[in-house]
Order: structure tokens, then sequence, then C-alpha cells
């Protein structure tokens, strides 16, 4: 039998599950291997029976909890994929605010109807066994996760910065060019693709283990960005994170 | 007797339509919004004016082009930038990318199982293969048409206030631009296989309001004025005396109204104001369907989407060989910071979207303001569900739960955008 997979979100933009039907040809030539048994986005079939569970988006609210605790125990394996599920990522920039206020500013009287509680990411409330880290996810790591999980063995992830696939990407240091990125401390993995479209580095892969925050630092101040502006582009991604701090 | 509860499925985001039948009389009928708020506006206040578009972008993963069109171009507006003519064209090639792809998304992936009978595109895979790889061709040109322009298909990181951090080679506007034209008998497949099942479609009338761009000459998506069905014109500008938005209890989304207790936007709006200034293909494809405007059946949303496409693919062959006929050139571009707010519309595929920025003298937002399609179209959502569910009784339970989902999918709704998941719930 084939092994059983199952998609599910929370907070977030659906962005990394399109990700997964934009596979298109090769999505066709996925399901060859798995079966899909839920998928909201794309099927109204659903059954809570599944091998490996994927998690797009970010925990907000205390309700949320019980459904991704209820996916984690039908699951054999629990995926987190997008910068929402791996790190809160741009849905924990209100972390950094007051909520009452934040709820206030944008539903005004209304906002008693409304809970929300700091963002955080889906291993923040259950065991996760994999991640596909990005906003939005790649494609191509997207399926050698799977592979890999399929074949039984843990998947890769680099724990090396940006800056190593971005030398070797060829590109102009954007600190050259008087820009300021975050590159040096962020996870690669994404092949600098921002960086090679003309972008900078924002960080949605999350930090690196153990970050040299302290040489960004100086890099940022070197390059005569303030520390307000520094901070606050550490934090685009990882408000939820320690180190941002 | 509780009948228990199910979600509705194949939209973007969660939803909940709650009905409520006693011995045959309606006592509630109700959509809901139960996705979990991300309140972007306040998130965005303290961030600078060349985060915006990175951060907005994020709202919604199908329509993130728009978002990032709109944002670039509220904080043009803010801060006093005009962009060249060349970057104007390149973004309404990206505004076609993202209509085009949405459209073949929703038509083909999300729309066809129904009208076809089945659950998902999943069987129709082994069931009408031919088919399905035709759908799956148009997305994909449709989306290697977003890598060309925007750097990616999802989340565009080319598209800067000012301008582009990147541009096409001519060349590669070349292959699109046959790529686009082997595209057109792909898309006159689909339009066929479409007509072969549109009976399908609920005849179901109810006339309301619709508004979207307007502008002289064109079918616009990129730029206009504020139009209605109902009449008259307004500038971006006056957006808020449009769409008015107010807050219901069962909703993390917004509401909103103008001219009657609820308008639509969308296809369907875009096709009944500016059918005039469709082209060719696009107007015999709203022909072989005899979509006309007024259409007040909000099914039809579905072939206006269709009709769109071939639009898309047509004005898109233009503006390719406007630019090349200019010769692309390398452009430098320099924004600086100041104090002034700005506000911006385009058509997303779902519908007018608005949002409107205030930035300090660092170039710092200090209030931001989205209005976005799905919201606009909750009020009138709910209004149809009212007027189609005492036909749809009759049919029965099962009946009653596939022409509600029906309805709700043909808005195309968006709703991790406006704040997720339809759920069809009879309270006996």
């Amino acid at each position: 039998m084939k092994p059983t997979v199952a998609f599910f979100d929370f907070a977030g933009c659906e962005g990394d599950q399109l990700q997964v039907v934009n596979l298109e040809q090769q999505l066709l030539e996925l399901l060859e291997q798995v079966e899909i048994v839920s998928f909201r986005e794309v099927m109204t079939g659903h059954s809570d029976e599944y091998d490996i569970a994927f998690i797009e988006g970010a925990i907000t609210r205390k309700s949320d909890e019980a459904r991704l605790k209820e996916i984690r125990k039908n699951a054999k394996l629990l995926v987190a994929i997008g910068a929402c599920a791996t790190i809160g990522g741009i849905n924990a920039l209100k972390n950094l605010q007051d909520l009452e206020e934040v709820k206030r500013y944008v539903y005004g009287d209304g906002a008693k109807h409304f809970q929300t509680y700091p963002t955080r990411p889906v291993d923040a409330v259950v065991k996760v066994d994999a991640y596909v880290h990005g906003c939005p996810i790649d494609r191509k790591e997207f399926l050698s996760v799977v592979k890999a999980l399929l074949l039984g063995k843990k998947p890769e992830i680099p724990n090396y910065p940006v800056c190593v696939e971005c030398k070797a990407a060829e590109n102009v240091c954007v600190f050259e060019m008087g820009q300021f990125c975050v590159g040096p401390v962020t996870r690669a993995g994404c092949e600098a693709c921002c960086i090679t479209q003309g972008s900078i580095c924002w960080g949605c892969r999350g930090f690196v283990d153990d970050p040299n925050t302290d040489a960004e630092k100086e890099i940022l101040a070197k390059y005569g960005l303030n520390v307000r502006d520094v901070i606050n582009k550490l934090r685009l991604y990882t408000a939820n994170s320690e180190v941002a701090r | 007797m509780s009948h228990g509860s199910h979600y509705l499925t194949r939209v973007e985001g969660h939803g909940n339509i709650v009905v409520d039948v006693k011995k045959g009389k309606i006592k509630q009928c109700r959509w809901e919004i139960p996705e979990a708020p991300r309140f972007f506006e306040a998130m965005v206040r303290g961030r600078k004016w060349d985060e915006l578009h990175h951060i907005t972008s994020r709202i919604c993963g199908i329509c993130s082009i728009s978002h990032t069109l709109a944002s670039v171009k509220a904080t043009e507006a803010a801060l006093g930038v005009k962009p060249s003519p060349q970057t104007v064209k390149l973004r309404r090639l990206a505004k076609h990318a993202e209509t085009f792809q949405s459209h073949i998304l929703h038509v083909g992936y999300l729309v066809l199982p129904d009208l076809m009978g089945v659950d998902s595109v999943i069987p129709l895979a082994s069931s009408h293969p031919e088919q399905v790889k035709t759908v799956v061709r148009l997305h994909r040109v449709a989306n290697e048409m977003s890598d060309l322009l925007c750097g990616r298909t999802t989340h565009p990181q080319r598209i800067v206030p000012g301008g582009f951090t990147r541009l096409p080679r001519p060349e590669d506007l070349e292959t699109l631009k046959s790529r686009l034209r082997v595209a057109i008998p792909d898309l006159q497949a689909v339009t066929e296989l479409v007509q072969s099942v549109a009976g399908n479609f609920p005849h179901f009338e109810r006339q309301t309001e619709y508004i979207a761009l307007v502008q002289d000459g064109e079918y616009p998506l990129y730029d206009g004025r504020i139009g209605s069905t109902d009449g008259g014109a307004w500038d971006v500008r006056e957006y808020r005396a449009i769409t008015n938005e107010y807050i219901v209890p069962h909703s993390t989304a917004k509401y909103a109204k103008h001219n009657r207790d609820s308008y639509m936007v969308g296809a369907l709006a875009r096709f009944n104001l500016n059918e005039q200034h469709l082209m060719p293909m696009a107007k015999e494809a709203a022909n072989s369907f005899g979509l006309k405007a007024m259409c007040c059946n909000p099914f039809m949303n579905n072939v206006a989407q269709l009709v769109e496409c071939f639009q898309s693919i047509e004005d898109s062959t233009r503006l390719i060989d406007e630019v090349l006929a200019d010769g692309l050139h390398g452009e430098t571009f320099k924004v600086e910071p100041k104090a002034g707010r700005g506000a911006s519309a385009v058509e997303a595929p779902r519908g007018i979207l608005f949002h409107e920025y205030e930035y300090d003298n660092e170039g710092r937002c200090t209030e931001a303001n989205l209005v976005i399609p799905t919201n606009q179209n909750h009020g009138n959502i709910q209004r149809d569900l009212e007027a189609l569910l005492p036909d749809l009784l009759a049919k029965g339970e099962e009946q009653t739960e596939l022409g509600m989902e029906m309805l709700v999918r043909a808005y195309d709704p968006c709703i991790s955008c406006s704040t997720h998941m339809l759920k069809v719930r009879f309270e006996h």
C-alpha cells in the first residue's frame, strides 16, 4: 500500500501548499508514490488516517492547539512547511507590539470578537520530525525532503549561512551596493535566490544554529546603519526567536 | 438532530456555511469566516518603505503579485515616485501572469471537479488524463511567465518601489510570446470542456452592484478609477467611501457595502463594467457561453475568469511587442523617503484590492489600511446564499450542500487574505 499523506494549514497565506500544486507534472508523478488523503485547498475528500502530515502556517490562537495536537496524534511523521510553520515567520511581527492594541488597531470596537496570542512555530506546540524552510518553500527542496522521508532517511538541511551559497552564485554582495541583508546569519538551502533576483536576503529560512549575530551587527554598523534598522531587519521573519532580541 | 459539520473545501482559506432548517423552514443561513486573523495593518507599522511590499505580499500566496503591485503603487503615491513607462508595462505583464495562473488554477483544478461530478482534480487525472494534462500545461505557462517577470511564481522578488531589480532578457520575452501562442489551443480545449458541462452551473440570478476598476479604452487590471454598475466613477483616493467596511461578530473578516446591502467584485464585476474593451479572442469566448453584461448569475464568475485568461494572453502578446519595439533597457531609479500618504488599487484575480499607507519623514509606515477583494464579497455571498437556499432545499440535503458550496466557490474566495475553509453545517 502507498504511504498516505495529508496537508493542513493554520495562519498563513497557503503559498507553500500552492508550491506543492505548482509541482504540476511532478505532482502527478508523486501521486504514483503516495496517496493524498487530505488536502483541503484542492480536494473535498478527507481521512484522519495518514502517515505523513504536512503543516503550513503559524499557531496564533490557543484554540488552534487542540487541532494541531490531534493531527500529531494521527500522523507517524509531521513536517512543518514554510516560514510561518518552521519559525513563526511574518505573522510573528505582531509579537513585537501590544496585542490588545494590535487587535483594536485592526478591528476597532469589534476587537473583543477576536482571539489571538503571540505567534509561534509548529514545534512550539508539538514535536516536528522534519522542516521545509522558506517563504515560500522551494519545490525541489520539498521533493527532496519527501523523498528522504519515504526512504526512511533524515532530510539534510544546511547549517551554514546564505552567504556561502550567495558567493557560489557569483552575486555581488549587497553590502557592497549600499544595501543590507541578513544573509550572514540566515540558514542556507535557497541558493541565495532573492539576492540573485536583485533583492536582499530577508531571513525567511530562519537563523543558522548558533548564528554569529555579533558579526552581523558589526557588518551592519560598519555600513552605517542605525541600531533600530538593524534590529528590525533581523526580526522580520524571526520575531518569535530569542536571538533576534 | 445534528447533521455534524463539514468543511468547505477547494477554496483558499477557511469558511463555514451554517444552515439551520427546522421542519423545512429556514431559521438561519449564515456565511462564517473563522480564519485566524493575522493583523497585517498593525504589523507593518514602524517598518520602512522598502519592506512593505515584501511583508504585504505574504497576505496571500495565490495573489502575491497583486498585493506586491498594490503595495509598491501605494508607496510610490505616498513618496511621490513615478515609475517609468517600461516599468509599468512589465508590471502589467506580471499582473496578467498572475490573473492567468490564478484563474486556470481555480477553473481547472477547483471548479471543474464540481461540474464533472467528482470531489477533486485527482480522480480526473486518471479518468480524463489528456484534459488534466492540458490544464497542467496552461498552469505551467502562467507560472513560467511569473518566474520570468517576477523572479519566481509566488512572492515576487524583482518588483520594488520605483521599478524592477532585474529585467527579463529580450530573448526570454520572445520565448514567452511563442509559449503564449501555443497555449491558445490548450485554452480553447479547456473552454470546450467547460462548455460541455456548463449546463451543471445552477440557473440563479440576483440583482446586485458590481464594482471594479474602469479606464477609458481599456479592460483595466493595473490602474484606473473605481467604477460601479449602479453608476459613477471615483478616484482611488476615495476608496473608503466605496468600501465602507464593517465588522460582523461571526466572522474574522471584515464586510463591505456601497450603494446597496452588498456588492460583488472579481472577474464578473470586471466583465460587467468593461465588456466592451475585451480583445477579440476574449469576446469570442464570452459569446461562446452567451455571456453578456449585465450578467447577475454569480456562477458565471467562473466563465468570466476563462474569458479573462484569453484577455491576458492577447494583451500580454501586445505588451511584449511594445516592450520589444521600445527596446528593453536597464534603468536606474532612486526613491527618497519623505512624509506622505498614498492609496492604490489593482484588480487582483478575485477583485479590486486597495492598499493605503502613511509614512513619516524617515519613510517609516505610521498607518496602513488594506481592503481585500474577498472581504468586499462576503456580504454578497451571504445574500446570494439566502436567495439560493429555498430553491436548493427542495432538492435534498446533499444537493443543497453541493449547491451552496459551488456558489461560494464561484466567488473563488481567498479567505486567508481576508483575514480559511468552508463548512456546511445543518442544524435541524
